[in-house]
Parts: C-alpha cells; sequence; structure tokens
C-alpha cells in the first residue's frame, strides 16, 4: 500500500537512513525502532509526504506521494506527530471533528452520525465524558489520546505514528496499541515509531531497526528482535525475561 | 450551536445598527430626532439633510468601517502568527502608512497625493515583510513578527524626524493622524469595498485557520494548503489594515482587542470568529468615535484615545473573571 523505495534521508548532512526499501501492506502494522535521534521521526515525516527525502522515494498505490493533490493525500495518510501544537482553543470533541476536514471540507460538522463516530473513538481510547472539555485542558495522557483519537477519525488506509505511546500509563498504552492492531486487522497499513519492543512484539508483524550510520534492518518482528539486535540497537546490555511465548527483553 | 453562543450573535448583530444610529442621532448641532427621521427618509429641513447625509452618516460608516477593517485583520494576524499579542500594527504597515502621509504632508502635497504617499509607504511595508518571511521552505512566523517590529522602529523614527522637520503649524496635524482621528474621513466607500472583499476572502479561510492552530505539518496532514492559506491571510489583513490606515490614521486597540474579548467569551472558531470581530469591532469604534466628537464638543478628540479608555478596562474585567 505505501512503500519506501531507495529511500534515503539526511539531515544537516547526517546520513539517517539509506536506500531503504520497505512495503507496507494492507493488514499489517509496522513498528520503527531506534535510540533518540536515530531517524524515526523524519522517516515518519518522509512517509507522510511532509519532508522531501535526499534520494529515492515514497510510493503509495503506485504513485510518487509527492504526485498525490495534498487533499486527496489527507484522505489516505494520517500522520501523529511527536510534538503537536497544544494551542487549540475548542472542545476535545471538536478537536477529534477535525480529523473529519480532508474529506468534509468544513472544519466541524453538524452531522450526528460523524458526531457519534466521534464519541465512538473518544470511548474506544478512554476519553468518555471529556467531549465538552476544552482540549487545551486535558491531562498530557488525555491530549495524547485525543489526537490519536483525531488521528483515527481522519479514517485513512494508512497510519503513521510517532510515538503513539508517549505521556501514556500502561493501561492507556495497551488501549492505544489494541486500537492500532485492530484497525490493522480490519486491512489498514500502520506504521509507529516507539520505544518500546516489548510492546512492538506483542502487537506489530514487522519491525523497522534504525542504527547509527543510516544502515537499516527490516523483517518479521519474530526474526527481528533478538537479544543481540537489540542490544546493538539500543548499545546496551540486555536479559530475557521468563516468558516462553514472545521475546521481551529487560535492562540487566 | 448553544444558547449563550446565539444570544451573543444576536447581541453583536444587533449593536451594529445600533451603534450606527446612535452615532448618527449625535453630533454638535442638537437636531430633535422627529426632524432626524424625516430627513433620513429625504425629506424634512434641507440642512437638517445636509447634516445627516453629508456629515454624520459618512462619519459614522467610516468609524464603522474603519473598526471593522481593523479588527478582522487583528484576528487574521493572531492566528496566522500563533500569537495573541499580534496586532495590525505590528506589520509596520501603519508605520509606513504614517511616514508616507506625513512625508506628503511636509512638501504640501494635496489631500489625495497625501494618500498616495500613505498608500505607498504601507505598500512598502507590508511588501518587505511578505519578502523576509517567505522561505522557499514555507513561511515563518518568527520572521513576519522581527521583520514587522523592524520596520516599525525604523518607520517610527522616520516620523519623529518628519515631525521635527515639520512647522509647528502643521505638527497638531500630523499628531492627530498619528493618534488616530476621523474628522477626515468623508469617504467611506473605498474602505467598505476592501471590507467586502476582505471579509469574504477571509471567510474562506476560516477553516485552514482553525487547522493551522495544530501546527503547519499537522495542518498539511489533514489536507490544508498551509501557504496558500498563509498568504491569502497574509494579503488581506494587510489589506484591511492599509484601508483603515488610509482612512483614519493609526487607531490603536482595536484590531488587538476585539478578537480577544470574544475569545474570553467563548467564541474560538473563525467561521464565527471572524464575522462576529468584524461586526464588534467596527461597532465598538463607532460609539468611540461617537464619544470623541461629544465629550468637548464642539472641538473633537483623536478617536484613538476613546479606544483606549473603553476597551482597556472591558478587556482587564473580563481577563478577571476568565476561568483557568
Amino acid at each position: 500500500m505505501i512503500a519506501a523505495r531507495g529511500l534515503s534521508i539526511a539531515l544537516a548532512d547526517r546520513a539517517l537512513i539509506q536506500n531503504l526499501d520497505i512495503e507496507i501492506k494492507a493488514g499489517e502494522c509496522w513498528a520503527v525502532l531506534g535510540r533518540n535521534g536515530s531517524g524515526k521521526s523524519s522517516l515518519l515525516l518522509a512517509m507522510a509526504g511532509l519532508r522531501r527525502p535526499s534520494a529515492g522515494e515514497v510510493r503509495l498505490r503506485e504513485r510518487s506521494i509527492g504526485q498525490w493533490p495534498r487533499r486527496e493525500l489527507a484522505k489516505m495518510v494520517s500522520i501523529v506527530l511527536q510534538d503537536e501544537s497544544a494551542d487549540y482553543w475548542g472542545s476535545t470533541l471538536d478537536y477529534v471533528m477535525l480529523g473529519r476536514y480532508p474529506r468534509s471540507r468544513t472544519a466541524y460538522s453538524e452531522d450526528p452520525a460523524l458526531r457519534n463516530q466521534a464519541l465512538s473513538l473518544l470511548g474506544e481510547l478512554d476519553l468518555d465524558g471529556h467531549e465538552a472539555q476544552p482540549y487545551r485542558t486535558l491531562s498530557g495522557g488525555e491530549r495524547q489520546r485525543a489526537r490519536i483519537a483525531q488521528s483515527l477519525m481522519q479514517d485513512t488506509e494508512c497510519l503513521l505514528l510517532d510515538e503513539p505511546l508517549q505521556h501514556l500509563d500502561l493501561k492507556h498504552q495497551l488501549a492505544v496499541m489494541q486500537a492500532l492492531a485492530r484497525r490493522a486487522t480490519a486491512g489498514r497499513a500502520v506504521l509507529m515509531a516507539l520505544h518500546e519492543p516489548a510492546m512492538a512484539s506483542r502487537l506489530c508483524g514487522h519491525v523497522i531497526l534504525l542504527y547509527d550510520s543510516g544502515r537499516a534492518l527490516h523483517g518479521r518482528i519474530a526474526e527481528m528482535l533478538t537479544l543481540n539486535n537489540l542490544e546493538s540497537l539500543y548499545q546496551c546490555r540486555l536479559e530475557p525475561a521468563d516468558r516462553s511465548d514472545i521475546q521481551v527483553f529487560v535492562p540487566r | 450551536m448553544s444558547v449563550n453562543r446565539r444570544a451573543l450573535v444576536m447581541l453583536v448583530l444587533l449593536a451594529v445598527p445600533a451603534s450606527l444610529a446612535i452615532a448618527v442621532w449625535n453630533g454638535s448641532v442638537d437636531i430633535p430626532s422627529p426632524r432626524l427621521l424625516a430627513a433620513l427618509f429625504g425629506g424634512g429641513d434641507a440642512i437638517d439633510r445636509e447634516i445627516l447625509w453629508g456629515l454624520r452618516a459618512p462619519r459614522a460608516l467610516s468609524a464603522f468601517a474603519c473598526g471593522a477593517l481593523l479588527a478582522l485583520a487583528g484576528t487574521l494576524l493572531q492566528a496566522l502568527l500563533r500569537n495573541p499579542l499580534a496586532d495590525p500594527f505590528l506589520l509596520g504597515i501603519s508605520g509606513g502608512a504614517a511616514a508616507g502621509s506625513l512625508t506628503g504632508m511636509l512638501v504640501g502635497a494635496a489631500l489625495a497625493l497625501q494618500h498616495v504617499f500613505a498608500f505607498a509607504g504601507a505598500a512598502f511595508a507590508a511588501a518587505s515583510v511578505f519578502a523576509f518571511s517567505l522561505r522557499p521552505s514555507g513561511w515563518n512566523a518568527y520572521r513576519v513578527i522581527l521583520a514587522g517590529v523592524a520596520l516599525s522602529a525604523g518607520f517610527g523614527a522616520v516620523v519623529s524626524l518628519l515631525l521635527s522637520l515639520a512647522p509647528a503649524a502643521q505638527v497638531h496635524g500630523m499628531l492627530f493622524w498619528l493618534m488616530g482621528d476621523l474628522s477626515g474621513a468623508t469617504n467611506p466607500l473605498p474602505a467598505w469595498i476592501v471590507l467586502g472583499i476582505t471579509a469574504v476572502l477571509a471567510q474562506f479561510q476560516a477553516a485552514p485557520l482553525d487547522l493551522l492552530a495544530l501546527g503547519d505539518d499537522k495542518a498539511r496532514s489533514l489536507g490544508v494548503a498551509v501557504l496558500a492559506a498563509q498568504s491569502i491571510t497574509f494579503g488581506c489583513a494587510s489589506l484591511a489594515t492599509m484601508a483603515a490606515v488610509l482612512l483614519a490614521g493609526s487607531i490603536g486597540f482595536v484590531g488587538l482587542v476585539t478578537p480577544h474579548l470574544l475569545r474570553l467569551l467563548g467564541v474560538h472558531h473563525h467561521r464565527l470568529l471572524l464575522p462576529l470581530s468584524a461586526a464588534t469591532g467596527g461597532s465598538m469604534l463607532t460609539i468611540a468615535d461617537t464619544l470623541a466628537r461629544s465629550i468637548q464638543a464642539p472641538v473633537g478628540l483623536p478617536v484613538g484615545i476613546v479606544t483606549a479608555l473603553i476597551g482597556v478596562p472591558v478587556l482587564l474585567v473580563l481577563l478577571a473573571r476568565m476561568r483557568g
């Protein structure tokens, strides 16, 4: 559905990603793991068509992403950014409804069916009862879930998320991961940058490991998340936790 | 729309004819209401008709257009720059117009030519800010503010220079222009035309302006043509400011305060905030101008003084009552 072809990204002359070839198919959920500054956000921005790569291209439905008109693209690809402005003065429900903008051309639809859809997304992310609360008065974790709800409201076939679990407690980390996994099961393509290998191994099928100097490994999560790979990725000593069904590693 | 919201909209819409009526009913010559009503519908005394249609109506309509233009420009700029302190005079446009207009006065140009000078100064300022803020990567609010502040400071120095060079007889007129004064505003039509155009163009940007609050990248990912939206917004704000300044000089405060007033009353979406700002700003300036020419009648005060005297306490009271 969405693919990187020979993608290279450089930031201030430092190669972050070199010659990456991946394809995320409908129904797949991918995680991007890597240390701080390894290029996870840059990769997501390039995949969303918001940054021009230094070489190669991103293809969406067999067409270069830069060739899609902005609004058409917004109907197919959504992105939750790592930093988003908290300067929104309206209610939480209004904030979620902004996700309909690419399809409705007005910022706030009065359509009761869409309103119910937004309310059910708030419910799915455990924000029941917050719909009338001003967005900027939400707590950090609540705001993060409202941003994800807005992105789900955009109803795109391809979902990109930069650290969707930031600010979230364990319960809500799981709720968000399950909500995203459900979208993948329903045939969407999901790609998210994470700092939680254990969450990735539980709910993602594929992973991209971003090493320094532009080197990247990618593949099925069961084959990629090995002790060796993760120790060299994070450059710290790890040891396996006592589990038999999935790989979980904790710092030593 | 909640009941409160609806009541607020009704109130603002009622204030428009009310403020214009108050402006037309009051003046240095006391005309009883029946005679004014007769003159309003084309009858009555010829002198009454002349006072109403030749003096008071143009002045009231000028004040309204000016206030509406400034409030609209302020609302647009606060959204564009994501800065609550943005106001129409931040961009250096009024400074440019002032420097141009005072130059025109100093060289003894006719009134029409003074307007050409003022327009040239304002257009130069707007174009400079635009050129400094636009980069291949996109628009940069930080650059807009810095370029605007720098240009304003430069024009401020030019204005001081012109004031010190001007003969004493001209200084009074120049000071009135600088403080904002509607006594020379006799033809409101150009300002109303600009108001109509900018208000309609701005209304089409209402939804993109809401989305721009989330940041450029986020707005882009939601399908907003960010650069186009920002350029149109900047263009509308510049044009509105220019039209207001050419009509009445630099009237402060209306552009800064009106959008805040409405936000504190709970209006946040630009599709409502933009038209209500224009209506509120227009009504406020119309009332302020009526006061300015009535307090010390027949000598008029600069209306800018009155807008500050009313606007500052109102805003502070609302601010004190704001929750959170």
